[in-house]
């Protein structure tokens, strides 16, 4: 008798660590059956940094180039978020123009994360051209970094209790130029995928994550809100003066790829309505707050005045010591929810630093957005969810 | 000059096969896919029509190492990524260079704890290092430029 049953057997397919489509170095072990995913497991790790310890035996002030460096794509959140837990602990206000400056810079590292993301999404399924012209905006923005700054990515320009220096001369037109030509660009984008038949082809129904499992998994920013779930720490716990802007949340409705897409598409153009209003509104005054404990004498003073040299000398290399306690302070990153949980024991060094990254959790769902979908669509779901390894690894 | 002379004057140039095959090298450089950490955004920003890699001939990234020549390592390495490094540079046909980019990769950067190998050169040999956290696409392709001049004092291996 002939055995008419068919044999079932999966196969085991390693992707990743060394894999163009990653997003980094991050590792997939997928179980097939046929060319259907059963299941997948992500393997993470593979760029674990230790940044959580080396903190602790940094200075407060020396900790932010090193908190800079987690997630690379949008280093002003990271250095925002540290921020912000560290003056919580201090109890320190800072001006005004502080704030909008803060903003200023971080809704234009937004816009300049989402580039990234949507040329490497289209990249991946297969539209090389898009990736071209999201890094010739991106160059704009990177340019406006280093013209305050000094330096592209990773400028380590917010300090404790505002800035060292203010925005140079020229630097606010150059904005203001940027938001007049960039929703333009934003349409530019969108003629190429938006109603592209391969792209929805390739993207709609795709990729799906209810609103409960995504609330289930903790997942947050973008990905969660293209599940329908109006969530945003802007909205709902402001920050930084966010509520001295209005903007809307985009939500989409389906929880897929295309969803995802959409979101993040309308996300830029309220980035550029928030810096917008900034701009228009900055107020005057002092960059950052008085007090000498915290603040370094100016450049100028420290190089005339043996008082201020001292000064200069004694915060560079004791820093300052932040009061008994701990604190939790979360911050909307282009991802999702970027919290830094700070204890305190009293000394001029963070005792323990536990950050909660957004790729992290959201990593977490992407083996039931993988689940029952066919190899070739893994990368466009990976590149759906924006991880960035840094920061999962941290 | 007669037709022979003329085909001969024009058409003709006469090298030693060292510097023709060094020429041919150099001259396209094909980089691996290799993107660690913060340095892969400025590598993939040198790629992009700003910079223009493919000025310098090195604008075929390689997702495989069997294809590649050139294994850029952007960006920190840590220990559970090390033996994957070297399984790589190990899967590269000769002949095979590196470049270092970065301070992490050249030395560690920043990071000097139990996670980070301290400098890449611990586990396979650099021909070139590129200093900045993250270093700017100009520093890459004067890396790039130094590695080609490198390679055009190259003797022949066969």
């Amino acid at each position: 008798m002939v055995n008419t049953e068919i044999k079932k057997e999966t196969m085991i397919l390693n992707m990743g660590p060394q894999h163009p489509s990653t997003h980094g170095v991050l590792r997939l072990v997928l179980e097939l059956d046929g060319e259907t995913v059963i299941n997948a497991t992500p393997v993470i790790g593979y760029l674990h940094t230790g940044m959580e310890k080396t903190v602790e035996s940094e200075r407060y002030i020396q900790a932010i180039t090193i908190v800079d460096r987690m997630d690379y794509l949008s280093c002003f959140f990271n250095e925002l978020g540290y921020i912000l837990a560290v003056e919580d602990l201090l109890n320190i206000e800072v001006p005004e123009r502080v704030k909008f400056m803060r903003v200023i810079l971080c809704e234009l590292q937004r816009i300049a994360s989402h580039l990234v993301w949507l040329g490497t999404h289209a990249l991946e399924l297969g539209a090389m051209s898009v990736m071209l012209y999201t890094f010739r905006e991106r160059e704009l923005i990177l340019e406006l970094f280093e013209m305050c700054s000094g330096y592209r990515m990773n400028s380590s320009y917010m300090r404790v209790g505002g800035f060292y220096l203010d925005f140079p001369k020229g630097f606010i037109d150059r904005v203001k130029d940027f938001i007049d030509i960039f929703p333009s660009k934003i349409n530019e984008y969108e003629t190429l995928l938006t109603k592209n038949v391969i792209w929805k082809e390739r993207t709609v129904g795709l990729g799906i994550l209810s609103a409960e499992d995504a609330i289930n998994f903790g997942v947050s920013g973008p990905t969660l809100r293209a599940s329908g779930v109006k969530w945003d720490i802007r909205m709902a716990h402001p920050y930084s003066g966010y509520e001295f802007f209005e903007f809307e949340v985009p939500v989409g409705k389906h929880g897929d790829v295309y969803d995802r897409y959409l979101v993040r598409m309308e996300e830029m153009r309220q980035s550029i309505r928030i810096i917008s209003q900034a701009v228009e509104n900055l107020p005057e005054g002092s960059v950052s707050i008085n007090n000498p404990d915290i603040i370094l004498p100016s450049k100028k003073d420290a190089q005339i005045g043996m008082e201020e040299m001292i000064h200069h000398f004694k915060i560079v290399s004791d820093g300052f010591s932040v009061p008994q306690g701990s604190t939790y302070i979360a911050v909307e990153s282009p991802r999702g929810e970027l919290g830094f949980y700070l204890v305190s024991d009293g000394g001029n060094k963070p005792y323990r630093l536990k950050v909660r990254t957004p790729s992290f959790a959201n990593l977490q769902a992407l083996p039931l957005m993988l689940k029952g979908i066919m190899i070739s669509d893994v990368v466009a779901v990976i590149a759906s969810t924006d991880i960035v390894l840094g920061d999962v690894d941290r | 000059m007669g037709e022979k002379e003329f085909l001969i004057s024009n058409n003709i140039i006469l090298t030693s096969l060292t510097k023709m095959t060094n020429w041919a090298r150099r001259s396209s450089i094909w980089p691996m896919t290799f993107g660690l950490a913060c340095c892969a955004i400025e590598m993939m920003a040198t790629s992009a029509a700003h910079h223009d890699i493919a000025r310098f001939g090195s604008e075929v990234f390689r997702g495989s190492p069997r294809q590649s020549d050139l294994m850029i390592v952007a960006g920190r390495v840590s220990r559970k990524m090390a033996p994957v490094l070297r399984q790589l540079y190990d899967q590269m046909a000769e002949p095979k260079w590196v470049i270092a980019m970065g301070a992490c990769a050249s030395c560690g950067g920043v990071f000097k704890n139990y996670a980070v190998v301290q400098g890449v050169d611990e586990i396979v040999p650099v021909d070139v290092y590129i200093p900045g956290c993250p270093p700017r696409p100009e520093i890459l392709l004067q890396g790039i430029m130094k590695l080609q001049a490198k390679i055009d004092k190259e003797k022949l291996r066969i």
